[in-house]
């Protein structure tokens, strides 16, 4: 009597314990295509936040560093002084892509094969639309404005001061009055050919500071350009490959095969996570980059 | 999902839309503010360009949240998949505390090499001491 009632308690423990072992529970509700796209996008965000964290100490580490107005102030059609504008443009199009996709995901959920495609390929529009602008901000900086991984040619004074020499770096003529400059004062330094050597050259003009000493204008921290580059262009690299990826998943629904699965397009819905993602990093690519 | 009917939840994405919109030109505003293109002179204070700064991060940090929550759907997952996702970016907080503290202390040394190398010497030795011909005294350090 005793040893049976032990033997079926045995029994129901041991069931107990190959039930919470045993797989078929899911604790966080979800598949395990979404839990490990989430757990993907939390290690890329360490990535980018090691990459922002060194922006920050290598900007507190310098004494004198770029402002992100001077720097991003022009535009497409020769708009030139436009602080910001074009990068506001460009965020625009990672937000309203980002809608796109939540519409994308919705129809998915209802088994809307058409709503589902439509949406999407929305969205790739908006992607490729943020990646052209990206790709004429960087042809201006490199082009136009000579900033490279390492040369930096965005400066700022560190005190208040006078120029000796004009924009092309000659000396000022008879009566030309020199022109002033206040400390935190911006400048881009510009490239001209030599006419002796047929080089093309940095126009470092001579200064005189206040406190009388003589000094020409340096170029500014190079770390800005290595930053910038690396960390918009990785940036600009995950948008690249969502763009792929959504185009891939856009011809998959089209092809019916994930309607096929009546999972209420659980693939659209990864993809998109990984879409609103590249959006909240550009979060905080602009404010670090363009804002601060 | 569902729950919210699919008029509502439509009607949710717009209003998202509009917010983080709004917001983010909130935030151009502020910056253009503190750097001084919407009030000539507002960049020459340091107060200015402090709050400025702690406000838009803030307003980052909210449209972080925002997409998250809303976008992502995480308002809608179980509570541990949340914190397991969510609590390790508490780390960062450590992350920054410590490298912007090591970027501040390296500007210190950079600026103490500058102000160093700028001090006269004096390359005759000190009253007394036969000192090597390649050390120089330091104006403070002279008898």
């Amino acid at each position: 009597m005793a040893t049976a009632e032990t033997v079926l308690e045995h029994e129901v423990h041991e069931y107990d314990s190959k039930d919470a072992w045993s797989g078929g529970k899911e604790p966080f509700k979800t598949s395990y295509g979404k839990l490990m796209m989430w757990y993907f996008l939390l290690s890329d965000a360490f990535t980018f936040a090691g990459f922002l964290i060194a922006y920050g100490s290598l900007r507190f580490s310098s004494s004198t560093w770029p402002v992100p107005d001077f720097v991003f102030s022009t535009a497409p059609f020769g708009i030139h002084h436009a602080p910001l504008i074009f990068v506001t443009i460009m965020s625009f199009l990672l937000i309203i892509s980002s809608v796109t996709m939540v519409r994308a995901v919705q129809e998915g959920h209802r088994e809307n094969k058409n709503g589902v495609v439509f949406w999407m390929l929305l969205t790739v529009l908006g992607g490729l639309g943020f990646l052209s602008c990206q790709a004429w901000e960087w042809t201006n900086l490199m082009g136009a404005e000579h900033m490279s991984v390492t040369t930096n040619p965005f400066g700022t004074h560190t005190s208040d001061g006078v120029y000796l020499e004009d924009e092309h770096g000659h000396a000022y003529k008879e009566g030309e009055k020199p022109e002033a400059f206040k400390a935190r004062g911006s400048y881009l330094i510009h490239k001209h050919e030599n006419e002796a050597t047929g080089k093309e050259e940095w126009v470092q003009r001579k200064v005189k500071y206040s406190d009388g000493t003589l000094g020409v204008q340096e170029l500014g921290p190079p770390a800005f350009g290595a930053l910038f580059f690396f960390i918009t262009g990785f940036h600009g690299f995950h948008v690249l490959s969502g763009v792929v990826f959504l185009l891939i998943i856009a011809i998959n629904s089209g092809s019916g095969i994930y309607a096929a699965r009546r999972n209420g397009y659980e693939m659209v819905e990864k993809i998109g996570l990984y879409w609103h993602f590249v959006d909240l990093v550009w979060v905080f690519v602009f404010l670090v980059f363009y804002l601060l | 999902m569902g729950h919210l009917s699919y008029e509502a939840s439509i009607k949710a994405v717009y209003r998202g839309l509009i917010l983080l919109g709004f917001v983010t030109l909130i935030e151009v505003f502020i910056s253009l503010l503190a750097k001084g293109h919407v009030i000539k002179g507002a960049e020459q204070y340091k107060v200015i360009l402090y709050t400025a700064g702690l406000v838009m991060i803030g307003l980052s940090l909210y449209k972080a949240y925002f997409i998250v929550y809303d976008f992502m759907h995480m308002r809608y997952e179980v509570k541990g998949l949340a914190m397991s996702v969510l609590l390790p970016t508490l780390l960062l907080v450590w992350a920054i505390i410590a490298f912007f503290q090591e970027g501040g202390s390296w500007k210190a040394r950079r600026d103490q090499i500058k102000e160093k190398n700028a001090e006269e010497v004096d390359g005759k030795t000190q009253g007394g001491l036969s000192l090597r011909n390649d050390v120089y005294v330091l104006p403070e350090w002279r008898g």
